[in-house]
């Protein structure tokens, strides 16, 4: 009896991988976008092992945090490579997922029967955001300081409760000691949180199996392929021809990390912030407070919502269905087909003044705010919410194109 | 789908060009992190002008020794004034709370100010002190305005006057540029070569693994790119009977 046999009578080990791997069938005709699963899966374990690492020399104390973030740039052994690793990985973490979610967004891969696929998704994304925003205070610099102390206050705009939540959220009634103390346990926490819940996300994927660019349903279309006479025509084994193929996106992706974590860490300062670089002083406002690239789109939505009666509470509100509504999208595309490959002209505008005022809102979040700027971030987060609120009634209008029975090359 | 990647493209950069700004021009230090000679004569600057109230408490003596190309018995006889230690780092003597005192504000750490600040912020900033009675200290900074830093190396540059013109938009006059009023030790030319070198040496208590992370990235980028050659004929090879 050999050792699998065995374990397969105790463990479903082959079941398993064959479920999922080698008798998992994905369609054909994956492309470029659909490298940003697996590479987001990369990110997250580069994380948390450069993560843990750095928890190994990291001291989560008021006096102490700045000061062993640079023990370990410059003494731990490797120390600046694992930090460099990390601080590009966050940044680049974001990229991947929002390339991911793109990838979702123009082939309608958020369609039935995958609507809580994407729901999982949308969880895995503002979990990434509060272990970002959390992570980004442990360095303990100006940006750290002064960003987290924007954030929470965006909390006490909240009426009645805001004042209460913002303390116990802070642990004091500034960014402190305790502050710092806590958001270092949530950051070890949340990402292995955020570990079970990709799990989640992956079974969910392989009950109802991959959309693909053309956004046809292989499972209904013929049966038949070298591998299986059940399995659909249109499909191939994951493995090994999808792990192959996403090891070239690997060594593809792995290039441009490591371009930046050797060449350019801070990433003209949007990686790392210039003024990170000094340590956090509660007795000196900075100039200029910007939030990280990845939140900035939001920031520039909350900025743009002018207060009502001194409140900024309107101006959350707005930030926080900017997120939310993404939870909505499954319901709001009423389209008869699924891939911009079919759809028409309509959808297709949307789609571009989407990504234009997601990219000009993310600019709008780094630059201080003048008359000019804060009218463009008006108009971009009022294209922002259109896109999603008119999809309904010009998803429905747009002329598609007939979508072919078997996907195409 | 190329189509709508090139009209994304072509409708955010003039979106992105809607927004500018300005502040004080800065000059480009053009400092070279590889030439040590420099680096030698920066850390010589370093702790005889700035190190009387700035310490660089990150930066290790042997450390620097060793990748400025000095021997510890050098760095020991000539740039250690407050330890015998040669694995100390680079405390100095004088406490806040005295320098709190002393200039009104504690003359902050420069281990990382090459960072935070950028070395064009840092040579400019040295350079511009100029004359200004109103100051407690006799001089004001074009870069960092009522600075409460005094003009450390006044004999070596001397003494310049700073020519502002109006603002024709109101609002404070314009700085246009400086007037030798009392020369130093040093030449113009001379004293801007002093300036590169010890902000080459802050740039290098910034990041002392700055050269040996560059080094190391060609190594990293040579195996990946052949990793990817590999990765890319192997998955050619797999996919031939998909076609």
């Amino acid at each position: 009896m050999s050792l699998l046999s065995w374990i397969d009578e105790r463990y479903p080990l082959t079941k398993v991988w064959n479920e999922h791997l080698a008798q998992y069938y994905a369609p054909k005709n994956f492309n470029f976008w659909y490298f940003f699963g697996s590479l987001a899966m990369l990110v997250l374990v580069n994380q948390i092992l450069t993560g843990v690492w750095l928890a190994m020399s990291y001291k989560p104390d008021a006096n102490l945090a700045f000061g062993s973030v640079e023990y370990i740039m410059r003494d731990v052994n490797w120390g600046w490579l694992i930090r460099y690793m990390h601080s590009t990985g966050a940044s680049a973490f974001f990229i991947v997922i929002y390339l991911h979610m793109f990838r979702g967004l123009i082939y309608g891969s958020y369609r039935q029967p995958r609507e809580l696929l994407w729901i999982i998704g949308v969880i895995i994304y503002i979990l990434m955001m509060a272990t970002a925003f959390m992570g980004y205070l442990l360095p303990w610099g100006q940006m750290s300081f002064w960003g987290a102390q924007v954030i929470v206050n965006l909390f006490t705009a909240i009426p009645v409760i805001g004042e209460d939540l913002g303390v116990w959220i802070r642990g004091d009634y500034v960014i402190s000691d305790a502050t710092l103390n806590r958001f270092f346990a949530l950051h070890f926490l949340l990402p292995f949180i955020l570990a079970a819940v990709v799990f989640i996300h992956i079974v969910a994927l392989h009950k109802v199996g991959s959309n693909n660019p053309d956004g046809i349903e292989i499972k209904k279309g013929p049966k038949g392929n070298r591998w299986s006479k059940d399995a659909p025509a249109d499909g191939i084994p994951f493995h090994p021809y999808y792990s192959v193929k996403d090891i070239v996106g690997v060594a593809g992706f792995l290039f441009l990390f490591a371009l930046v974590i050797f060449y350019a860490p801070e990433m003209g300062g949007f990686f790392l912030e210039y003024p990170n670089f000094e340590p956090a002083n509660p007795m000196k406002t900075p100039e200029h407070i910007a939030p990280v690239w990845y939140f900035t789109p939001f920031y520039a939505i909350l900025r743009a919502v002018p207060s009502v009666a001194g409140s900024a509470f309107p101006g959350v509100v707005a930030m926080g269905a900017s997120i939310a509504i993404f939870f909505f999208l499954p319901w709001l595309d009423r389209s008869p087909v699924k891939s911009i490959r079919y759809k028409g002209p309509i959808f297709k505008a949307w789609i571009a003044i989407f990504v234009v005022c997601f990219v000009v809102l993310g600019y709008l979040g780094v630059q201080p705010a003048t008359p000019g700027k804060t009218l463009l971030a008006q108009i971009c987060t009022v294209l922002y919410f259109a896109f999603f609120l008119l999809m309904p009634i010009y998803s429905k209008m747009d002329k598609t194109k007939p979508v072919p029975e078997r996907v195409t090359q | 789908m190329r189509k709508l990647i090139s009209l994304i493209f072509l409708a955010v950069v003039p979106a992105l060009g809607l927004a500018g700004g300005g502040s004080v021009h800065l000059d480009h230090a053009d400092i070279d992190p590889t030439d040590q000679a420099s680096l030698q004569r920066g850390a010589k600057f370093f702790v005889n002008y700035c190190m009387g109230c700035h310490s660089a408490k990150y930066q290790r003596y042997n450390r620097m020794a060793q990748d400025i190309g000095l021997t510890e018995e050098q760095v020991k006889a000539n740039l250690m004034f407050t330890t015998e230690k040669i694995g100390d780092t680079m405390e100095i003597a004088m406490s806040s709370e005295d320098a709190n005192k002393f200039f009104g504000t504690t003359p902050p750490d420069l281990s990382l100010i090459a960072r935070s600040r950028g070395v064009d912020w840092l040579y400019t900033y040295l350079r511009s002190f100029y004359i200004d009675e109103a100051r407690p200290t006799g001089v004001n900074n074009v870069v960092f305005k009522d600075v409460g830093m005094p003009h450390v190396m006044w004999d070596l540059q001397g003494w310049q006057k700073a020519i502002f013109k109006e603002n024709e938009h109101g609002g404070d006059p314009i700085f246009e540029r400086f007037e030798l009023a009392k020369p130093g030790s040093m030449t113009p030319e001379q004293f801007d070569a002093a300036i590169r070198d010890l902000v080459n040496f802050l740039d290098y208590v910034g990041e002392p693994y700055k050269l040996e992370r560059q080094r190391l990235g060609i190594k990293v980028l040579l195996f990946l790119a052949v990793f990817f050659v590999l990765a890319y004929l192997l998955k050619k090879e797999y996919w031939k009977d998909v076609h």
